[in-house]
């Protein structure tokens, strides 16, 4: 290990050349696992794998392994993106293309690796193959870039996710990895890194699009002494996992990424604020931390630079506004996560006191990126005003979803018909809702919006962080509108009245809407008309008069639904119907007489006791006692009970 | 437990207000909860008065004043768990034990929270029952997957 960890500092990192020596290269391929003599199997273990089983399948095999091909390979790498392929598998044979299957589970696997083994191929698992140059082909099989999920991506920041195992830092090293960091800390100064990053046009890739070498240089540009890094891995937004699996699956590029953006500002402190509950990202990134910190790439003097760096992981204790710069910032002071009033930027007075510079993990993922290739490369990708490539996080009723990456300038209906593949089972499309629970929903025509941050911003949507959700027409809008609300409800600090008492407010509407009316003749009509009256004025209120993102864009979601489903939402109110049968207290159901046939399957089941009935007659429901829940409807063998 | 807190506030510098939240993690992370006991000995060390350090326990959502149950239910109700029927899920739970979301059973057995996302999107919904995850969830599910795990605990 020693002879190896030598070989790559001194031969690979500090190398004075991009262009390495072809024994240099020869070894460097060995550890890429691109040149063995042996098969070798990757088994997918991220989070979205685990959850599919992905640990019983990598005990499977390895007992598969133990018995009949003792000399192959299993490595657990991280996740390439796809979630509906979990556990997702790849196999590679001595000098052939690497085969990838979908969904391995535990028991699927001796028949896999018997097939492959011995030239029998399952096709029914099989996706397709991946390879490069000096590979034997496989015949008859499609490449892994000609499946329409992959074929529409453009994967640069992710390229190396599910490639290799995220606990070693040497297979990141033979990739190429951590050299233009070296070559950074030894030949630029401050300046002219935050020039590169300036000159690259990145922004950040939080929502807000502001860019990144701009926010450096105000804080390289502040005077003070000591300067702080934050790198904010906190996404709490409900259906993004973006971060998450490039945490996972690619940890040293990110610290590599902090460890170039720490360098550019001037700072030796950098702090990952790590978000709650995902331990398995937790356990890669503090192991990655460990394993950096052994080859000499933080502490004291690095790589003979003279520059000091140690990278501190926090993690968040659990409050969504949290995300938020200033919120941030007070929460790693020991206090209240709530936002303070901006300006002062964090950029000039920060963490302490002190100019911070916070940002995001996608933006730092692309930051060695740029290094490495040069501005002109990431100028070439994307829009003019936005360049570089965004990851989404696909997910809701889409036929395939995970994590994906885009060229910005896509629209939101290529990646929805191309990537996501149209939705499940057939139904037709709702909504798209980008950036998490605040984000606005994108219907129609909209969804041909290219991904951009100022065309978006024009049309009023937020790109946000990487949320993408897929909304069929089995969902209710206002059903959905308030369980969104209700997340903001609970996670408003309770800083700013605007925010705290406008969720609670417009929760109630919107939960009016939906209640059960007690009787229609007294105040609770007038009530629900009133309140829904007042919903459009509590919206603006809030967004003029909130200090910071949360109470802004609460009312986002409440005002696209009402723009885009207005016929929705009057059904709701006036008609008191709801066409997705999902807001359980406009539903009553009635028992057709002809069907019955008296099993009192249902009477016993239901709750509230309203079904009454002699056995072997038709039973009848009374509507005033039903609640909506719908137990009958589910219990019935015979079809009898009806939507009302 | 005495010595466990203070062998953990001996890791952390006294009076350093920054370093309340990792250490009150610390001690949740191996007691489940932050008893009362543990509150004041945080305080007397980092030099804060009681109510300010349950003020900004309060404050988070990760932070629990009673024992987490035997069986830990966490459940996501994350936009696409919820698009998937997480809310079904949840009643049945609420149903079957009785508890609101954050609270123990009296026997100490279930407890169950709420979070937003963790991460199964596609496999939703889903809950996780002591850190191991369950995809694909259904209502009718639960009441035989807690009651078999209550079994198995009611007889070690």
């Amino acid at each position: 290990m020693e002879d190896l960890k030598k070989f790559l500092i001194n031969e690979v990192l500090l190398f004075e050349s991009d262009t390495l020596p072809a024994d240099t290269e020869k070894r460097l391929q060995e550890i890429r696992r691109e040149r063995t003599s042996k098969p070798v199997i990757f088994i997918s273990s991220g989070t979205a794998g685990l959850i599919a089983g992905a640990g019983k399948t990598f005990q499977a095999a390895q007992a598969f392994i133990g018995d009949n091909e003792p000399g192959a390979e299993i490595v657990k790498v991280g996740c390439s993106g796809p979630a509906n392929f979990e556990p997702f598998v790849c196999i590679q044979l001595p000098g052939k293309n690497k085969l990838f299957f979908r969904n391995i589970t535990e028991d699927k696997v001796d028949t896999l690796l018997n097939g492959v083994f011995h030239n029998d191929i399952n096709k029914d698992d099989l996706v397709g193959q991946q390879g490069g140059r000096g590979f034997e082909l496989w015949p008859g099989i499609q490449f892994m870039d000609e499946i329409s999920f992959f074929a529409r991506q453009r994967r640069v920041v992710l390229n190396n996710c599910g490639c290799y195992d995220p606990e070693s830092v040497e297979e990141y090293i033979a990739r190429g990895g951590y050299k233009s960091y070296v070559k950074t800390i030894r030949h630029y100064t401050y300046e002219e890194v935050c020039n590169i990053i300036e000159q690259s046009g990145l922004r950040g890739r939080s929502g807000g699009g502001y860019p990144t070498g701009l926010k450096w240089k105000q804080a390289l540009n502040t005077g003070s002494s000591s300067r702080f890094l934050i790198c904010n891995a906190k996404e709490s937004d409900p259906g993004a996992f973006t971060d998450r699996l490039m945490l996972e699956s690619d940890p040293h590029r990110l610290i590599e990424g902090i460890a170039i953006a720490a360098y550019a500002i001037g700072a030796s402190t950098a702090i990952i604020f790590f978000r709650r509950g995902s331990e398995h990202a937790y356990k890669r990134l503090k192991r990655a931390i460990e394993s950096a910190r052994d080859y000499g790439l933080i502490g004291h003097n690095i790589m003979s630079s003279g520059f000091n760096l140690d990278i501190i992981i926090r993690k968040e204790p659990g409050a969504f506004v949290c995300g938020e710069e200033t919120a941030l910032v007070s929460t790693l002071e020991g206090r209240r996560g709530m936002p303070q009033l901006k300006p002062p930027y964090p950029t000039t007075s920060g963490l302490y006191g002190k100019p911070t510079v916070i940002n995001n993990v996608e933006t730092l993922m692309n930051v060695p990126l740029i290094m490495q290739n040069g501005p002109e490369w990431f100028n070439s990708l994307g829009t003019e005003k936005s360049p570089g490539t965004k990851v989404f996080a696909v997910a809701g009723k889409g036929r395939m979803s995970g994590v994906v990456e885009v060229e910005m300038g896509t629209t939101v209906r290529e990646i929805l018909d191309d990537i996501a593949d149209g939705i499940k089972e057939g139904k037709e499309l709702k909504a798209v809702q980008l950036g998490g629970a605040s984000g606005s929903f994108i219907t129609g025509d909209s969804l041909d919006i290219p991904v951009d941050y100022d065309a978006m911003k024009e049309k009023g949507i937020g790109m946000g962080a990487g949320g993408f959700i897929i909304i069929d027409e089995t969902t209710c809008m206002v059903d959905l509108v308030r369980h969104l609300m209700e997340f903001m409800h609970t996670e408003s600090c309770g800083k700013c009245i605007p925010c705290r008492e406008g969720t609670g407010r417009m929760l109630e509407i919107l939960e009016s809407v939906i209640r059960k009316p007690v009787s229609e003749d007294s105040g609770t009509t007038l009530e629900r008309f009133k309140g829904v009256m007042q919903l459009e004025t509590i919206a603006s209120v809030m967004r003029d008069t909130s200090l910071c993102g949360l109470g802004q864009t609460a009312p986002n979601p409440f005002l696209s639904a009402l723009k885009n489903f207005r016929d929705e939402f009057e059904e709701h109110i006036f008609d008191r119907k709801c066409r997705a049968n999902i807001c359980r207290g406009l539903r009553t159901f009635t028992i057709d007489v002809d069907k019955c046939t008296g099993c009192t399957a249902c009477a016993s089941k239901c709750p509230v006791n309203a079904i009454y009935g002699t056995r072997l007659q038709p039973f009848f429901i009374v509507e005033d006692k039903c609640i909506g829940c719908g137990i009958c409807y589910d219990i019935c063998k015979f079809s009898a009970i009806k939507v009302k | 437990m005495n010595t466990e807190i203070d062998s953990i506030l001996k890791k952390y510098k006294p009076g350093r207000r920054d370093e309340l939240i990792p250490l009150m993690q610390e001690i949740q992370d191996v007691n489940g909860h932050l008893s009362e006991e543990a509150i004041v000995k945080i305080g007397n060390y980092i030099g804060l008065s009681t109510t300010k350090i349950y003020g900004l326990a309060t404050f988070y959502d990760q932070f629990r004043f009673i024992p987490a149950g035997k069986i830990r239910v966490t459940v996501c109700n994350g936009t696409s768990c919820f698009l998937n029927g997480s809310k079904a899920v949840i009643n049945a739970i609420r149903e079957l034990t009785g508890l609101q979301p954050g609270q123990t059973a009296r026997d100490g057995i279930f407890s169950y929270e709420i979070v937003t996302c963790m991460g199964g999107c596609n496999n939703g919904p889903v809950i996780s029952i002591n850190d191991e995850y369950y995809p694909y969830v259904k209502p009718e599910q639960i009441p035989e997957l807690l009651n078999k795990l209550k079994f198995i605990i009611e007889n070690d």
